[in-house]
């Protein structure tokens, strides 16, 4: 079943439409930043953003820095927002069913499906992001091995910022699974795949605007995008662990709760569409 | 008929909607072998049924047995020899027709990929889409979407086919190759259970029908005894007036007239013709009057009156 998912994904054009435009943004920052030389004051504007410009191989981190607050996620609520709702709207769910494929398994299948696209998406992210970040920036410190600095301005050695960067990519997914778990409960309950993505959605909008909101500092450690950035501070020197801690607490009990949730509900659900 | 293995059997088999009962304590009772016509308007309850079947939609309460093991517990192991096609058919539509053949069967278990290929191709065939090239089923008509359906539910060779209006979109040739199909399937050993509103349908292919009436089974029963003789005879004469003077002075008998003739009650067809034709009525045509599956339906859904047909509903 699983292997059925990832087919349909990998086949799907929209998976690949989705993947591009995702790109684009940081691709079309990295040209903005090459034509204008203009960067952000060190410390300020997105993460890693002052660096590239002098050195085009950090560029990976700024574009996850900028994918990951908006179009990855929304890109998550989408695929997984559709992964239920989309097979029952086009009558696909009631064929699959009596196959049979049991309802878990189905579950689980597409939720492997929805990770692998995000695994997909964030690997091209990378990629595409080096070649442009090389290409269009320059690696200033002339050879790739060369030493690199942290965000605290310390030099960073390549095979520590391979690994911290793998790290981060880790704690990426993580935060998108609790995206996609919250989508995937919702994809069990709505009769449209918009409408469970959607629900997601406002539930990321919501979450980003109370974390301006100071009256709802109660809430802020609980909120599904407080501790998403918090992968920035894995390229501190040293290691700032204690968000990234929270933010991994956060991002489990949402996964826990959601697939739960996603679970009960579609394991008791009739079938009518 | 009767000795033969339970299929499908449903005890006091109850869903509700709320407070709505779609339905009602259906005991159903389709047998190996048959070619089981389950009738009922639109709304009656059918689709709710055949996907309770299915373990789609989950009962209130009751029991439901396929193929002697209780559904839906044992779906995993049941639905692998039932082939459905329920509420029109459904596939990817950026995907060939065969692409989704082969995604659905790699879907699940019991759909060995040595054979795959092979068991696609003999069910495009058999629902005659064998010429179908790679376009995507988003361009397909929809006869062609309905074959596809059922190439579908033909794929693993199942023992009971569970079929919701299949001739849903096809033109007059296509109704009657996939009647064709269907007989020749169930010689070959399918039960076949084919839910429609279409009545014409069910009473050229069925040997057994049900028929569901706001949620309760209010008729099941083999299609000969349904379509069993009236006990009255048709006459068909051109001198109607003359049979009636002869027939009214035999006593208990009973005549009314119809379109070309006489329905008479009272007298076996024997002695009927020979009383008319020694009185020198001409006869043009004389036989049983059997009964209509179309009446038989009507009378047994009209609400407010005794029903007929109730022996062969269940508790």
């Amino acid at each position: 079943m699983i292997r059925a998912e990832l087919t349909k994904l990998l086949r799907n054009r929209r998976t690949w439409g989705t993947i591009a435009i995702i790109n684009a943004l940081p691709t079309l920052v990295a040209v903005l930043l090459a034509i204008t030389d203009l960067g952000p004051r060190p410390g300020t504007g997105p993460a890693f953003l002052a660096a590239v410009l002098t050195d085009g191989t950090l560029f990976p981190l700024a574009a996850l820095a900028m994918v990951l607050p908006l179009f990855l996620p929304i890109a998550v609520a989408l695929t997984a927002g559709e992964a239920i709702a989309g097979e029952a709207q086009q009558g696909t769910l009631r064929y699959l069913l009596v196959r049979p494929v049991g309802r878990t398994r189905l579950l689980v299948a597409k939720l492997v499906a929805v990770m692998a696209f995000v695994v997909v998406t964030v690997l091209v992210v990378a990629v595409v992001a080096y070649v442009v970040g090389v290409a269009l920036l320059g690696d200033q410190t002339v050879t790739v091995t060369g030493p690199t600095t942290s965000v605290s301005g310390t030099p960073m050695s390549t095979p520590e910022l391979v690994g911290r960067t793998a790290l981060a990519f880790g704690y990426a997914m993580l935060c998108m699974l609790g995206v996609a778990a919250v989508a995937l409960f919702l994809s069990t309950l709505a009769r449209t795949p918009l409408g469970a993505a959607m629900g997601a959605m406002t539930l990321l909008v919501a979450s980003t605007l109370l974390l301006t909101l100071d009256a709802a500092q109660a809430l802020h450690p609980y909120l599904l995008t407080r501790h998403w950035l918090a992968f920035v501070d894995l390229f501190r020197d040293p290691i700032r662990w204690d968000d990234v801690v929270r933010g991994v607490l956060v991002q489990g009990a949402y996964v826990v709760v959601f697939l739960g949730a996603a679970w009960a509900s579609f394991t008791t659900k009739d079938i009518t569409d | 008929m009767s000795s033969s293995a339970s299929v499908i059997r449903t005890d006091g088999l109850t869903k509700k909607f709320g407070r709505v009962t779609a339905v009602d304590a259906v005991g159903l009772d389709v047998r190996e072998g048959d070619v089981y016509g389950f009738l009922g308007a639109n709304g009656s309850g059918k689709t709710t049924t055949v996907r309770m079947l299915l373990g789609l939609v989950l009962a209130t309460s009751g029991s439901i047995e396929v193929l002697g093991e209780p559904m839906p517990a044992s779906g995993r192991d049941v639905l692998t020899r039932v082939g459905a096609l329920v509420e029109g058919p459904a596939a990817y539509p950026h995907l060939s027709g065969r692409a989704n053949l082969a995604l659905l069967d790699s879907a699940g278990p019991d759909g060995p990929r040595r054979t795959r290929d092979r068991r696609i191709e003999e069910s495009l065939e058999r629902v005659g889409l064998a010429q179908v090239d790679r376009r995507p089923v988003r361009a397909y008509s929809l006869g062609m979407r309905q074959r596809l359906g059922l190439a579908g539910a033909l794929l693993r060779r199942p023992r009971l086919l569970v079929l919701d209006e299949p001739t849903n979109g096809l033109d007059p040739q296509g109704i009657n190759e996939i009647r064709r199909l269907l007989l020749e399937l169930n010689r070959e050993g399918t039960t076949v259970f084919l839910s429609s509103h279409l009545l014409g349908e069910i009473e050229q292919l069925c040997t057994r029908v049900g028929v569901l009436d706001g949620g309760r089974l209010v008729l099941q029963d083999e299609m000969d005894a349904l379509r069993g003789p009236t006990g009255r005879t048709e006459v068909r004469t051109p001198d109607p007036a003359r049979a009636r003077e002869v027939l009214a002075s035999i006593t208990d008998v009973d005549v009314e007239p119809a379109d070309d003739g006489l329905l008479v009650r009272g007298l076996d067809p024997a002695d009927l013709n020979d009383r008319l034709v020694s009185a020198g009525v001409r006869v043009s045509g004389l036989a049983p009057e059997r009964r209509r599956l179309e009446d038989v339906v009507l009378a047994a859904t009209t609400s407010g009156t005794d029903r007929f047909g109730r022996e062969g509903e269940r508790p």
